[in-house]
């Protein structure tokens, strides 16, 4: 099943983990996945009406989702999604 | 026509001269040319130090603020005798100790919309070492408005990022990130905590990028960020591309001008607590230990992580971490009195936002955290 990384500042919302092990077709499922188990997170990456919030960028392999096919990019079974955070510390 | 080196340093730059990729034409390219270093704190550490060995000719440093002990932890470039001096000065003079036929020029002053494009405009290369989201988004508009490259490191914890955002020819920031996070869902070193190693490794991976591009040689990170992990000890990167609804750099860009920055991230730019939660919301350490020797104290509310306890804690304190406080609530009385606190104000003055969202209004948030009782209240008790 595809693998999602989750993180740092957003490991809070999964118990600590870092990687989240999801199912779902699509990246929309693999959400709905990962916020039906993890519902703290849900408001940190998405809207009310399920689109990704402005600040959070999404990557399927090197990839980010937005210049694929957005919520509806399929998901094999061995690909790697993540989350890249917007980070400031320096 | 290009600077000659003395033969003292063609003997100092003798491994680079070696190198076919730099050579002695590159090493005067080096000596011809400038960077601009935003920030000189962690990642401004080694990329001041690296780009000073290396002689670039001429590095300008930007801060405002003075040596911390608690700097010293990873920023490796002032010592325990700088404590107290000026950042751009400390910095200063180890650089020229490192290397003295360097030209190093300092601005003691927060790198702002008023200041910044008169005090980048003369620069090569620009690399972001800056601890906040105001200062990332102004060095960015700034690199694009002046056409230059913005080298780029962030860390956080165990995390960094890094990348050269360079809008002629690729992506900038904003075509990444087009909005900031909301004011408090990232937090920053000063409340989260960084390794101290981090902004060693990802400010290391700045300097190297910033030579390439003065010498022009090899890829750069244009339109790759590259992800480090140092708990997991891994390196991946992650292709980045041009967003055509960038404001700043697409075809349709409606912001042509530098702008209120603190207001676009509604978070001040610097990653200092101020320990309040505003106006009539605060108490201080001393009226708190008054407080508690009355026959009703108020209920003591620590939003720190449980390890944080083993450095510091109040006497009958109740632990609820700031990420678990939403879920936790039904475990508080809402018609007690309460008052929140974390290390320096920040997270409990989330804490009591959230609190009184949730209807609870007999709330206070000790302001300056557990480290203002530490110094106004308790000395035995350490500051961290």
């Amino acid at each position: 099943m595809p693998v999602l990384r989750i993180p740092t500042p957003l490991r809070v919302y999964t118990g600590g983990q870092s990687d989240v092990t999801v199912s779902g077709v699509t990246v929309s499922a693999a959400l709905a996945d990962l916020t039906a188990r993890h519902p703290d997170i849900r408001p940190h990456i998405m809207k009310d009406d399920g689109e990704l919030r402005a600040y959070v960028n999404l990557f399927r392999g090197e990839e980010n989702v937005a210049n694929l096919q957005g919520l509806q990019t399929p998901l094999a079974e061995d690909d790697r999604l993540r989350i890249i955070p917007s980070i400031a510390g320096g | 026509m290009l600077p000659e080196l003395s033969h003292e340093e063609i003997l100092r730059y003798s491994r680079h001269l070696l190198i076919p990729e730099v050579g002695l034409e590159g090493q005067r390219k080096l000596k011809a040319s400038s960077v601009l270093v935003i920030g000189t704190g962690g990642l401004g550490s080694p990329v001041d130090l690296y780009l000073a060995a290396a002689g670039v000719g001429r590095i300008g440093l930007v801060d405002y603020d003075v040596v911390d002990t608690t700097n010293l932890q990873r920023q490796v470039i002032h010592g325990t005798s700088t404590v107290g001096k000026l950042k751009v000065d400390s910095a200063r003079a180890r650089m020229l100790d490192l290397n003295p036929d360097i030209q190093v020029d300092t601005y003691n002053e927060p790198f702002t919309s008023e200041n910044a494009m008169r005090i980048a405009k003369d620069y090569d290369v620009i690399v972001d070492g800056t601890d906040n989201f105001p200062t990332r988004y102004l060095t960015n508009d700034v690199s694009v408005f002046l056409g230059k490259p913005n080298v780029y490191g962030s860390i956080y914890r165990f995390e960094g990022q890094a990348s050269v955002f360079y809008a002629k020819e690729g992506p900038c920031y904003r075509c990444l990130f087009p909005e900031p996070p909301p004011p408090g869902l990232v937090p920053s070193c000063a409340e989260g905590g960084v390794l101290g190693v981090l902004p060693g490794t990802i400010g290391t991976i700045q300097a190297t990028e910033a030579i390439k591009l003065l010498l022009g040689i090899g890829t750069t990170l244009v339109g790759r960020l590259l992800i480090y992990d140092a708990l997991d000890m891994t390196i991946e990167s992650v292709r980045l591309r041009k967003n055509p609804n960038c404001r700043v750099c697409g075809p349709n860009a409606d912001i042509h001008e530098l702008i209120d920055y603190e207001a676009f991230c509604g978070v001040p730019g610097h990653d200092h607590e101020s320990g309040s939660a505003g106006a009539g919301w605060d108490i201080d350490a001393r009226q708190l230990a008054e407080l508690l020797t009355e026959p009703n104290p108020p209920l003591l509310l620590d939003v720190r992580e449980p390890h944080e306890l083993e450095i510091s804690r109040l006497p009958k304190e109740v632990n609820i971490p700031l990420g678990s406080l939403a879920s936790r609530l039904p475990e508080l009385d809402s018609a007690r009195d309460m008052v929140v606190f974390c290390k320096g104000g920040t997270r409990s003055a989330r804490a009591l936002e959230l609190l009184v969202s949730a209807g609870f209004k007999k709330v206070k948030n000790l302001k300056g955290g557990i480290n203002a009782w530490a110094k106004e209240v308790d000395p035995k008790m350490p500051v961290y």
